[in-house]
């Protein structure tokens, strides 16, 4: 069973009590942009094996998105953060990175 | 290859069984062939398959990680039908169900096809129209389905409960020539004819790297040493994005987990294959006796292949509401597989960005019952290097904004 700390409301919530939301810091195209970065935004995913980043909502807790650092082979959790940042923070690439080594995701490495 | 027969059978049970052969060779890979393929599911022998007998293309290497057909094809729940409401899916399903009607006969191996008919329940005044309206569609694409009454479905199926307390059963989208197989025997029939045909069948055998040159395809890297090749075919379900990341391409494509489970045996009770949609839950009875029951797909990527136990849960708390005397049915086994989703929930089988690679995945959670039609289309494309079954399931399909929307269309995972 998955468990996620929300770190806006700091429960340990089972993942019966949230919401997936898919891959998180995907860059927003709009209007006037043409197929190809279309295509990225709404259907190209990193999908990988190892140590992913995604959106997740405490949906019958607080409510809010957050961002998680989670491992799709093992389930194991790096860490949860706020949703109001575009990019995953330095410490918990860091962290992925010690654990991990030769670990990538899109252009981080 | 010797012939499997009736009187095979008597000619060894008078000699201890003694002069049965293996049914596939296990050969050393050797420095090149025509064509590799990537994965020995359901899938990848198939395509290997179909490019012998029809394309004449024999010298072929199928490599597998693991053990011939140890991934999906041997964690499905072996539903066949193909009453998808758009035309491009009901021609690839179609296709492939009634290329099973006769798959035992062309492979001479017993895949004991089984068409006892699949009913979708329709629960709610939505899933009636929508049935309706795809059984319109099918009689056009020259599928044979039907939407049946109520009383009809428990006709077929003595113990449904059909004035369910939440979702009572208000008709049901008929089949009749959909069914089951067995589905480790497809992979086996397609590994013995492949291999009887000069194949190569390299089991524990993982690609590690894919070479290129110049926007062409060159070979593999793999854990048997490099192997070079004029065409590579990817066909690994749920770690086709691994791949194509080898190959430097991006797919549309999420892994998730899907799950199944079987019960004890119990005596013949239902002889038809039973989808509830809306409820989320589908069940048939195997020939030993278990039912066979397909649940949820986890909602985030992993490749745990397990699954999240709560979907157990909601897809037996559904069934038990549906068929009320499996509730005291023990569940002897559970198992996850690793899925392939696109955004419109339709497979790709498709040409790449890097020459001579060829891409057949996304067959998310309906794979199994597509296995023959799709050999037959992947071996067209890569040996032409297109296919009218093929063509529309194209990679591009997502730039250009031609999707063939099944995930609209039936209004779950399918």
């Amino acid at each position: 069973m998955l468990t996620l700390q929300c770190p806006y409301c700091g429960v340990q919530c089972d993942e019966t009590e949230l919401s997936p939301g898919g891959e998180a810091h995907l860059t927003r195209f709009g209007p006037g942009s043409d197929d190809t970065e279309f295509e990225q935004y709404l259907f190209l995913r990193e999908n990988p094996r190892g140590v992913h980043f995604e959106r997740w909502r405490h949906a019958y807790g607080c409510g809010k998105w957050f961002h998680a650092a989670r491992c799709t082979m093992t389930l194991e959790v790096f860490g949860t953060y706020p949703a109001q940042v575009t990019e995953p923070p330095a410490d918990l690439i860091e962290k992925i990175r010690e654990k991990r080594p030769g670990w990538r995701w899109r252009d981080l490495a | 290859m010797k012939r499997y027969s009736a009187f095979a059978i008597a000619r060894e049970a008078l000699r201890h069984h003694t002069g049965w052969e293996r049914a596939w060779r296990s050969p050393e890979p050797k420095k090149h062939y025509d064509v590799i393929i990537i994965g020995a599911g359901g899938h990848g022998l198939a395509t290997a398959y179909h490019l012998g007998k029809d394309h004449g293309i024999r010298n072929v290497a199928i490599l597998e990680k693991g053990w011939l057909g140890g991934g999906n094809t041997g964690r499905n729940t072996t539903i066949i039908r193909s009453n998808y409401l758009q035309d491009p899916s009901a021609a690839i399903y179609e296709k492939s169900r009634s290329l099973y009607e006769t798959l035992s006969q062309d492979l001479n191996y017993n895949i004991m096809f089984s068409p006892r008919g699949v009913i979708m329940l329709a629960q709610t005044e939505h899933e009636v129209r929508g049935y309706k309206r795809t059984a319109q569609a099918n009689a056009l694409q020259g599928v044979k389905t039907e939407f049946i009454s109520p009383q009809r479905v428990k006709e077929l199926v003595p113990i449904i409960s059909l004035d369910g307390p939440r979702y009572p059963v208000l008709g049901g989208l008929w089949q009749s020539r959909g069914g089951t197989a067995r589905h480790d025997a497809v992979a086996w029939g397609y590994a013995r004819a492949c291999s009887d045909m000069g194949m190569d069948i390299i089991q524990k055998c993982e690609v590690t790297g894919i070479t290129t040159e110049g926007g062409r395809v060159k070979g593999v890297e793999t854990s048997r040493g490099a192997i070079t090749c004029g065409k590579l075919g990817i066909v690994v379900a749920g770690h086709s994005g691994h791949l194509a990341d080898m190959a430097g391409f991006r797919l549309p494509i999420e892994s998730v987990a899907l799950q199944a489970l079987v019960s004890e045996p119990i005596k013949p009770c239902m002889d038809v294959v039973v989808m509830a949609n809306t409820v989320h839950g589908y069940m048939s009875q195997s020939d030993k006796g278990e039912m066979v029951i397909g649940g949820g797909a986890d909602g985030y990527n992993n490749y745990t292949q397990r699954g999240s136990f709560h979907h157990i849960e909601e897809t037996v708390r559904a069934l038990i509401e549906t068929f009320p005397m499996i509730s005291r049915l023990k569940m002897l086994r559970q198992w996850g597989g690793i899925v392939d989703m696109t955004g419109d929930r339709s497979p790709i089988l498709s040409k790449t960005p890097v020459e001579g690679i060829f891409m057949n995945c996304g067959w998310g959670t309906g794979g199994f019952k597509a296995i023959p039609g799709s050999g037959f289309a992947m071996a067209e494309l890569m040996a032409r290097g297109g296919s009218s079954i093929a063509d529309p399931f194209s990679m591009t399909r997502f730039r250009e904004g031609r999707f063939i929307d099944e995930s609209v269309a039936a209004g779950v995972a399918h």
